[in-house]
């Protein structure tokens, strides 16, 4: 899978690419049809990320979600029903463009990600940007997380109707 | 984030391989019912099913290597119950796999009644 890959094919969709940049690096692209700060929140605010994040289709929810959204500030997360738990440290936090948190519960092997948040004509350009440490890191990780992606964001989608309906309206 | 994901996509699919080669069976199918209805011994088990302590047991580890059986040992007595594992994710599978056809059948719906359309109108045409 090291050619980009397109989800959700049509005219009025927004469709999630996903490319192997280098041996160390994965990059996912997809824009969000209202402003940088919207999308911003609904990665930083737990209540907000709880909603959106675990794609329905797996069975998985979100349990739990801590986030202290600051330089140096840990993030943890916890999945039901198996309880499968995942935990890092924000490294950079630049609202409402850039924020950069490490991956820690795999040890040694977790990437560093970095989200960029590009707002252009009312629309936000996400990129999703994770380097792993080695060739080897990003082989045995896998990416068969290409299927769900498409499905994640589309749930982030109607989260963001939501919330942009709010801010439209106060 | 896509990380994170794989991670679940992996755990998920190793998760899948056991529990449904758990399932794979009909014995070990009947222990899972007759536990949803009480807990039992491996013994209690073995007599019910017509088999051997060792086979009864082999079943049982493979039933709770998946979770979805545990078991505890009290005196001589290993008793077994349902696990933690409900198969939520499994259904969740089985559901996606079942939209599948659903959507595929709805555009059929669709196909269908334009065909219906198509030949209603033809058949006005032709009367005329």
């Amino acid at each position: 899978m090291d050619a980009g890959r397109e989800n959700e094919a049509g005219p009025m969709k927004n469709s999630t690419t996903m490319e192997r940049k280098s041996e160390r690096e994965l990059v996912t692209t997809r824009t969000f049809n209202c402003p940088a700060r919207i999308v911003f929140e609904a990665w930083t605010k737990p209540e907000l990320f709880k909603r959106w994040w675990a794609p329905k289709s797996m069975g998985m929810s979100l349990r739990s979600c801590e986030m202290d959204v600051r330089v140096g500030g840990k993030y943890r997360l916890e999945f039901e029903p198996v309880g499968m738990a995942f935990f890092g440290t924000y490294l950079e936090v630049t609202p409402p463009s850039r924020l950069v948190w490490t991956n820690e519960e795999g040890g040694e092997d977790g990437p560093v990600t970095t989200v960029t948040f590009q707002e252009k004509a009312g629309k936000t350009l996400l990129v999703l940007h994770e380097l792993y440490p080695s060739k080897e890191a990003l082989d045995a990780a896998g990416t068969g997380a290409a299927e769900m992606l498409g499905e994640t964001f589309a749930q982030l989608d109607e989260l963001l109707v939501i919330l942009g309906a709010i801010a439209g309206r106060s | 984030m896509c990380y994170i994901l794989n991670q679940m996509v992996q755990y998920t699919q190793t998760h899948f391989d056991s529990s449904f080669a758990a399932l794979s069976d009909v014995t070990r199918r009947g222990v899972l019912e007759q536990l949803g209805r009480a807990d039992a011994s491996i013994t209690d088990l073995a007599e019910k099913f017509r088999m051997t302590l060792t086979g009864m047991k082999k079943h049982v580890g493979i039933l709770e290597q998946a979770g979805l059986v545990t078991t505890e040992k009290i005196g001589r007595v290993r008793t077994c119950k349902l696990g933690l594992c409900r198969l939520e994710e499994e259904a969740a599978w089985i559901e996606r796999y079942h939209q599948l056809w659903s959507a595929r059948f709805d555009e059929l719906d669709k196909v269908v009644e334009e065909m219906k359309r198509k030949e209603k109108a033809d058949g006005r045409r032709t009367r005329k």
